[in-house]
C-alpha cells in the first residue's frame, strides 16, 4: 500500500523565506550586486560559465549571488536556465591560434616567438594575505607598453614543423563535420574524443584536477609538459542563414593549454611527442591543464600505449563520474525522504533478526533435549 | 554586424539616440533570447568539438521602404538586438554614410581602445630574459 503524504508546504514555504533573509545576511552591511560579483569574483564567474556550460558573466553572477556562493549550486542554476534557451545554431570553430592573448606562456620553450607574457597572474605573488584588501583604497593603474605586434602562433606548430609532435585529426575545416553533443544526446561510451572533450569542459575542476594529478604521481603515468597556456578573447562567427554567409555574433575569453607527453613509440609509430588539449570559457588555468592531462590520458588506447587499471585511463570512470550536477543530483537525493523504503528495510532486518533468534532458539532446545 | 553584435548596450542605445527620424518598421521576427553552441578544435587546430554555450538575441525586421535587417547580439538584450538589425537595415538605404560616421566609427573606436588598453598591459608583463655571467672563464 502506497501512502501519500502532505503537510510540508508551511514549512517549506517557511523555509525559503528564511533563506531568503540568510542569504541578504546583515542588512547593515551593503547588499552585493551582480555587477560586483560579475567584475570583482570573475574567476568563480568563470567557473560556473565553464562547469554551467554557457557564457554569460551576468547570469553567472546572478547565480552566484543567489546560491550565496555555493559554485556547485550555481552551476546546477545555470544549467537549468540552459534548458530553457532555444538553441540558435553553433559557431564555426573558434581560431585560438588568432587570440587576442591577456597571457601566454610555454613551459617548453624559453623564446617563443610572440614572447612570454605573464598577464594577470596569481603566479609569483607570496599568497600571504593583504590586509590591504580590507581597506578601501585605490588600485594603483597597471604598467602599460606598447602593444605587441608580432603573431603569436600555437608553440606545438614549431615542434609540428619538425614532425616531432602528432599531428591533430583533421576534420571537415568549414565546421560542417557535426561532433557528438552531450546536450543532445545521453553519454555512451566508447566515447570519441569529441565527446570526452565536451564532458570534460563540463566537468568539475575538483574531480578533473584530482584525475590529472593522480597520473603525475603515477597511476597511469604519464610526465606531461605544458607546451603552452593562453588566455584572451576569440570571436565567435556563426554561419547565418537567412545572410548566406557567417557574422562574428560576439566574443569570448578562454583558457587554452597543450601539454605534450614523451611517447616511446609503437609499431606503426616512431618516437614522438603525443598532445593533450583542454580548453575552457574565462581564465580557468586549472581547469584547463587538468583537462588537458586528463584529455591525454584517455587517448592512451588510441595512441597505443599501454593501458593501466589506474582510473585515469579508465573512460568510464572518469566520464561517468565528471559532471558535479550528476553527481551532487544523485548524492543529495539520499537526504529527501525515503521514509516508505526505509520502512521496508526495517521490516526485514526485524524478519531477518526474528529468524535467526527462532532458530537459535530451536537449536538450544535440541541441544536441551538430547 | 559584427560591431554592433559585441556593442556595448548603454553605448548603442546613446549613439542611436543621435539619430534623427528612424523610421518605422515590421517585425520579421521578434526579438528572442537563445543559446548558440560554441566549438573549438581538439589541439587548437584539429577538428570541431562542442566547448559550451552562449546566450544571443536575435531579431529581423523590415523597414517602410523594404529594407529588412537583422540583428544578432551576444547576451540578452532585446532593445539591442532591435537596434542592431535597425541599424542593419539603414545601413542598406541612403543614409548608410551617416550611421558609418554616428554609429559604427564610435563603435569601432571604443573596442578598439578596449582591445588596445588589454594589449598594452599584456605587453608590460612581457618577460625579457637575460643571461647572467657566469663567470667560468
Amino acid at each position: 500500500m502506497y501512502v501519500a503524504v502532505k503537510g510540508g508546504e508551511r514549512a517549506i514555504d517557511n523555509a525559503h523565506a528564511w533563506l531568503a533573509e540568510e542569504r541578504r545576511g546583515d542588512p547593515e552591511v551593503a547588499e552585493l550586486d551582480v555587477a560586483q560579483i560579475r567584475e570583482q569574483l570573475a574567476l568563480a564567474v568563470n567557473r560556473v560559465m565553464t562547469e554551467g556550460s554557457l557564457y554569460d558573466p551576468d547570469l553567472a553572477a546572478l547565480a552566484i549571488k543567489q546560491s550565496r556562493g555555493d559554485l556547485i549550486e550555481a552551476i546546477f542554476l545555470i544549467r537549468a536556465y540552459r534548458t530553457t534557451l532555444p538553441r540558435i545554431g553553433h559557431s564555426r570553430p573558434v581560431e585560438t591560434g588568432v587570440m587576442a592573448c591577456d597571457r601566454r606562456v610555454s613551459a617548453t620553450f624559453k623564446d617563443v616567438p610572440g614572447g612570454q607574457v605573464l598577464g594577470a597572474t596569481f603566479d609569483y605573488t607570496h599568497r600571504l594575505l593583504d590586509f590591504k584588501l580590507m581597506a578601501e583604497g585605490e588600485v594603483p593603474e597597471a604598467a602599460k607598453a606598447d602593444p605587441r605586434q608580432e603573431p603569436t602562433p600555437h608553440v606545438t606548430s614549431f615542434l609540428n614543423k619538425e614532425g616531432l609532435i602528432q599531428s591533430e585529426a583533421q576534420g571537415e575545416v568549414s565546421g560542417e563535420q557535426t561532433p557528438p553533443d552531450l546536450t543532445r544526446e545521453p553519454l555512451e561510451l566508447p566515447a570519441n574524443r569529441a565527446l570526452r572533450l565536451q564532458a570534460l569542459t563540463r566537468g568539475d575542476e575538483g574531480f578533473i584536477l584530482s584525475m590529472a594529478y593522480s597520473t603525475q604521481r603515477g597511476y597511469g603515468n604519464s610526465h606531461a609538459f605544458v607546451g603552452e597556456l593562453r588566455i584572451g578573447r576569440v570571436a565567435v562567427e556563426m554561419d547565418i542563414p537567412e545572410l548566406g554567409f557567417a557574422i562574428e555574433i560576439g566574443e569570448v575569453e578562454l583558457t587554452e593549454c597543450e601539454t605534450v607527453n614523451k611517447f616511446a613509440g609503437s609499431k606503426v609509430e616512431p618516437p614522438q611527442f603525443t598532445r593533450g588539449y583542454g580548453l575552457t570559457f574565462g581564465q580557468t588555468e586549472r581547469k584547463a591543464i587538468s583537462m588537458a592531462l586528463v584529455d591525454r590520458s584517455l587517448r592512451s588506447k588510441e595512441l597505443g600505449v599501454e593501458v593501466s587499471n589506474s582510473p585515469a585511463h579508465d573512460e568510464e570512470f572518469v566520464l561517468y563520474h565528471c559532471d558535479n550536477i550528476q553527481a551532487t543530483g544523485f548524492l543529495e537525493h539520499i537526504k529527501l525522504p525515503h521514509y516508505v523504503d526505509f520502512q521496508s528495510e526495517m521490516e526485514l532486518v526485524r524478519k531477518m533478526r526474528a529468524e535467526i533468534a527462532a532458530g537459535q532458539a530451536q537449536d538450544s532446545a535440541q541441544e536441551a533435549a538430547q | 554586424m559584427g560591431l554592433l553584435a559585441k556593442s556595448d548596450a548603454a553605448q548603442l542605445a546613446g549613439l542611436i539616440g543621435r539619430l534623427e527620424n528612424l523610421p518605422e518598421f515590421e517585425w520579421l521576427r521578434r526579438p528572442e533570447v537563445g543559446g548558440v553552441m560554441v566549438r573549438g578544435r581538439m589541439g587548437g587546430t584539429g577538428a570541431p568539438f562542442n566547448l559550451g554555450e552562449m546566450t544571443v538575441t536575435r531579431c529581423a525586421l523590415r523597414l517602410e521602404s523594404g529594407e529588412v535587417g537583422h540583428g544578432y547580439v551576444q547576451g540578452r538584450d532585446k532593445r539591442q538586438a532591435e537596434q542592431a538589425a535597425l541599424m542593419d537595415a539603414l545601413m542598406q538605404g541612403p543614409r548608410a554614410a551617416e550611421l558609418q560616421e554616428t554609429v559604427l566609427a564610435p563603435l569601432e573606436a571604443a573596442q578598439t581602445d578596449v582591445r588596445e588598453t588589454r594589449a598594452a598591459k599584456a605587453a608590460a608583463t612581457k618577460v625579457d630574459f637575460f643571461t647572467m655571467v657566469r663567470g667560468e672563464d
